[in-house]
């Protein structure tokens, strides 16, 4: 422990001096009013501290102190439905002891101390346990938490305890007097550890089909989602919190707004978990760091949010990371990095950007766990991305690029129009389509890769055809390539268009998706056909069908959605375009 | 502005660039305290503290630096933050940009004296906005729904009549059903008096004169000062919001002037510019105003903001714009095509967003169908404004029958929907006009609109087949 005194003070970083001996990364306590911070570089002996908290009213001369820590979190029972801010203090907790706004220097633990967990223990008196080995289980609401062998311990079991216990009580003696409590710490910046990392093949399901059918995401994998302010980034990341299909959700509002942290406060409780039928807050984890909350704790707040998404991996389940917005996590490094008077990269940014973007989003993966038992887990982050202007040539855009799986590029002129999600369905991708397609082929069907390709072929087609009808009119086109972009139409607005508040269409799961394409796809087969026995585009477009098509969204029951292929043969069959 | 106890006086000035100085040597001097500066004539101004270590205080003075000088200037530190007297009699008054009445009147009976600054409301502690508010102006209500505790910005252009509109929303909006107490802050950066005093007019002819509180810095009044002038605007909104259970609109205008002040100040400390020369921290900056907006749980009042900023050159991507839109909750667009055509208000509702829309409208609140007629609208219009380029180049003959018809919609809804000049619509008045509209295609293209809305709204079905379905 060492303690030094206030130097200097510009904004958020605070130079102290009298600092020998001090840790990098450790966490000081700055000032009379006991400040939060981190060390962020020695020199001599003068310490840069990053502050968490407001540091206006600090005076040089006053004393800093270090922990002798470094930056953790508190992992045990008791995270579930939880809200955070950035260095994982409760934000219910801080409203009781500072009101409705959150004053400075208040250290609270981030897991409760005095709520009693019953405790099941899974090994017995005399079993050698290893890292990460299973010892017991707690029921935290339909979740079973299962408490591990923290990866730093080995050893014979002594004792175990079983029933009512608190998360700082010790559940079980090793050899050796190790004592292993409920709750384990863990540093944030430190990646926790695992067997052996895995390919990513199973997808991550969200029940959007322009997610799940277009550009599919991986358990394991990585995504972005950038687009410039209105297009939809906070709507998708919650839309995936609440549809995705994994155990565990981390949102974490990484300077963003206060209201959005409300809506997701007040919404989540009442929605259902369609797989598990539980409400939606019980799997989730929210860490709320609001763009007018200290920036520092919003640099540390992607990495209290992995580190937790980490654990629960290691229990053996899939969770995801919703990021909300990464880039102004990179503001945030930015900021500090120009307090530092650090040379600057590109744009301001620190020439680590791309380094620290990319160690993060490699904390995803699927992975074989530590424990004996050999179970899998999975991290999946999901990062928005905000660039200025909407311009995806800045830095953090095109750092981001190179590491992420799947790219959904949001854009402005589709939003515009109101066509949500606003994913272009041209600039986006999926790097993990060669690893799902076999899962899909069957899980679904063997002709989904086929579905998508001709898909993805036809909106292709729509581009080439449209620069035409910009020059010519839509007249000038032959008959079938008129019949191109009717289609296409239908597959932008009857399918890759779904509201996010309606509630059939909001939750699409795959066997619709796979029908409602399958419908559209078929339907253009059946004009094609037709339109070579001679029927005009027109008298197949009078048909009904186009709206029982556009109707679609609205039916819930799969087998009414593949009754249509049968309306349309019939429908083209009457005027004569049958097979 | 408080006064702290008097305490030792620096001579030690070294070094003044632009709205900066250079102390030397102070002692316990804290971040972010008020300094009081006596200029060698002997004028008193004000400053805060930017940096300081135990060489030097960095030091922004609000009304600028001339005539000071690095010999006779005295300079003494409060031991404060900046703070500002707040009181339920401001209403009615008009103050300077740091809250110092210049209308001639007695000084503010102060009830508290609260650091201008504030504090972040706890995302928990944060009520859900919920109720809406009718503005009386179609493309607002109908299309990007004000909602009480938002934040939502008019991104203007030079010329262009964002005032006029704020003017019209302060005037007009109501909560349905409610007759609650309500105030108006004003805070102006840099506007000229023209533009000031017609805010002053147009609140005295509505009456709502002593309802609101002004705070001004014109264009001719020291820049710095632009800093000070939301925070004080905003800790008065909260006083009166939270401590009186008012609601409170927060007007703000020039956005623009605020961030080239920032500007001003991050170039003379010489900080790594970011985009376009505003300093990197731009955003964070903008946040800790515009998050000031919202509602807070177990309490009546509530800040209602809107910010109005312009975009230079036009410039939707401009930092200023940009990082706005990033942090307020939508914006409404003006657009110097539509004004050119005699559009008043010119909205173009393309670029616009409410992102709380959703949570006051619908049953109850406004009407059922009031999403899925937006979405239509919003659809179709598009729709008819592709078309206008296509029609540039091909000719109105080559377009379908269907086609003809969106383009007649597309000039429709601009003329009849989005330009109503001084009216003041209701919400069902509104729709009505909207389904109205509708009539103008063919049925089976309202995608957007749920059968049984169609049924039950469409003038062809409700009583309305007089005037013809398409």
């Amino acid at each position: 422990m060492t303690e030094g005194l206030v130097a200097r003070i510009s904004g958020p970083v605070v130079i102290a001096r009298n600092m020998k001996g001090s840790r990098m990364y450790d966490v000081v306590r700055v000032g009379d009013e006991e400040l939060n911070g981190e060390i962020i570089r020695l020199d001599g002996d003068e310490a840069v501290v990053q502050v968490y908290e407001d540091t206006e009213g600090l005076t040089v001369g006053e004393k800093v102190a270090t922990t002798g820590v470094p930056l953790s979190v508190e992992l045990g029972p008791g995270l579930l439905s939880s809200i955070y801010d950035g260095i994982q203090r409760p934000l219910p907790v801080l409203q009781e002891l500072s009101g409705s706004y959150i004053s400075r220097g208040i250290t609270v633990p981030g897991l409760d101390r005095s709520r009693q967990w019953d405790f099941i223990p899974a090994v017995r008196k005399g079993d050698a346990v290893g890292p990460g080995d299973i010892l017991g289980t707690v029921q935290e609401f339909h979740i079973e938490h299962r408490i591990m062998v923290p990866p730093t311990h080995a050893g014979t079991v002594q004792h175990i305890h079983e029933g009512s216990c608190t998360v700082e009580d010790t559940i079980c003696e090793l050899d050796g007097s190790a004592e292993i409590a409920l709750m384990q710490h863990w540093p944030v910046r430190k990646n926790r550890p695992y067997v052996t990392k895995m390919d990513p093949t199973l997808p991550l399901l969200t029940g959007q089909r322009v997610f799940d059918t277009m550009f599919p995401l991986v358990k394991g994998g990585t995504a972005m989602i950038p687009g410039g302010f209105g297009t939809g980034k906070t709507v998708s990341e919650q839309t995936l919190a609440k549809w995705s299909d994994t155990q565990i959700v981390v949102y974490i509002g990484c300077g963003e707004r206060g209201n959005e942290m409300t809506d997701v406060l007040t919404e989540f409780p009442e929605l259902v978990d369609p797989r598990s039928g539980k409400p939606l807050i019980h799997r989730t984890i929210m860490i709320a760091n609001t763009s007018n909350m200290p920036v520092a704790a919003r640099e540390a707040s992607i990495y209290t949010g992995i580190t937790i998404g980490e654990y629960f991996r290691d229990m053996g389940y899939d969770v995801s990371l919703m990021a909300d917005s990464t880039s102004r996590w990179g503001e945030a490094l930015r900021e500090v990095s120009g307090r530092l008077e650090e040379m600057p990269g590109e744009e301001g940014y620190p020439a680590y950007l791309a380094a620290r973007l990319a160690a993060f989003y490699e904390r995803a993966g699927r992975v074989i766990c530590l424990g004996s038992d050999a179970r899998t887990g999975s991290v999946t982050v999901v990062g928005a991305v905000s660039p200025p202007g909407g311009d995806f040539s800045e830095p953090i855009t095109q750092n981001t690029l190179r590491i992420a799986g799947t790219f959904w590029a949001l854009d402005t002129s589709l939003a515009n129009r109101r066509h949500f999600p606003a994913i272009n369905w041209i600039k986006s991708y999926s790097l993990y389509l060669d690893m799902v397609h076999e899962w899909f082929a069957e899980n679904v069907a063997q002709d989904w890769e086929e579905l998508r390709g001709r898909t993805m072929y036809l909106l292709q087609k729509e581009v080439e055809l449209q620069e035409i009808v910009q020059l010519v009119g839509p007249d000038a086109l032959p008959e079938h390539e008129k019949a191109i972009l009717e289609i296409t139409r239908m597959i932008r607005e009857d399918f890759l268009q779904q509201s996010a508040y309606d509630p059939v269409d909001s939750f699409c799961p795959l066997e619709r998706q796979y029908w409602m394409l399958k419908v559209i796809l078929f339907f253009y087969d059946a004009i094609v056909d037709a339109m070579e026995q001679g029927v005009p585009l027109k008298q197949i477009l009078d048909l009904p069908l186009k709206t029982r098509i556009a109707r679609m969204k609205e039916i819930e029951d799969v087998s009414e959605i593949e009754g249509i292929v049968a309306e349309i043969a019939t429908g083209i069959n009457e005027i004569g375009g049958g097979r | 502005m408080q006064q702290g106890l008097a305490s030792k006086e620096y001579k030690t000035v070294n070094y003044v660039s632009g709205p900066l100085i250079f102390v030397e040597s102070p002692k316990g001097v804290s971040y972010g305290e008020i300094a009081k500066i006596t200029a060698p004539d002997g004028e008193e101004r004000t400053g805060q503290v930017l940096d300081v270590s135990g060489e030097v205080a960095i030091i922004q003075v609000y009304e600028g630096t001339s005539g000071i000088d690095d010999l006779k200037t005295k300079v003494r530190f409060t031991g404060e933050p900046p703070k500002i007297f707040v009181g339920y009699d401001m209403l009615g008054r008009i103050l300077n940009g740091i809250g110092i009445p210049r209308d001639g009147g007695p000084p503010v009976v102060p009830e508290d004296c609260l650091a201008i600054n504030g504090m972040p409301i706890n995302p928990y502690a944060r009520d859900k906005p919920s109720d809406f508010i009718q503005t009386g102006v179609s493309a607002i209500d109908a299309l990007n729904t004000l909602v009480r505790g938002q934040k939502l910005p008019i991104f203007s252009g030079a010329g262009l009549p964002a005032n006029e509109l704020a003017a019209q929303i302060a005037r007009q909006a109501k909560v349905l059903g409610e007759g609650e107490q309500f105030a108006v802050v004003f805070a102006a950066m840099g506007i000229t008096h023209k533009e000031a005093s017609f805010f002053m007019r147009d609140f005295e002819r509505s009456g709502a004169l002593e309802r609101v509180v002004f705070f001004m810095n014109l264009a001719d009044d020291p820049t710095i000062e632009r800093i000070a002038t939301p925070r004080c605007a905003l800790t008065t909104a909260e006083f009166l919001a939270f401590a009186h259970g008012l609601h409170v609109l927060v007007i703000l205008t020039d956005m623009t002037n605020y961030c080239e002040a920032l500007r001003e100040i991050s170039t003379a400390r010489e900080e790594v510019p970011g985009r376009r020369g505003y300093p990197g921290y731009m955003y964070t900056d903008l946040a800790s105003l515009y998050e000031r907006a919202g509602r807070i749980t177990g309490n009546r009042g509530s800040i209602t903001q809107i910010p109005i900023l312009t975009m230079p050159d036009d410039d939707i991507t401009h930092p200023v714009p940009d990082l706005t839109g990033y942090i307020t909750e939508g914006q409404i667009v003006l657009s110097r095509d539509l004004f050119r055509r005699g559009a008043k208000p010119p909205i173009d509702v393309l670029p616009c967003l409410s992102r709380l829309m959703n949570l006051g409208i619908g049953p109850e609140k406004t009407r059922e169908d009031h999403r899925n007629v937006a979405d239509q609208l919003y659809a179709s219009y598009a729709y008819g404004r592709d078309l206008r380029r296509l029609v540039s180049i091909v000719g109105e003959e080559a377009l379908t029958e269907v086609d003809k018809k969106y383009l007649n919609f597309a000039d429709k809804f601009e003329k009849e929907f989005v330009s109503q000049g001084n009216e003041d619509r209701s919400i069902g008045r509104t729709l009505e006009i909207a389904w109205e509209l509708f009539s103008l295609l063919p049925e089976y293209e309202l995608k957007r609109v749920k059968m049984e809305f169609i049924q039950k709204y469409h003038p062809h079905y409700a009583g309305g087949e007089a005037r013809g379905a398409g």
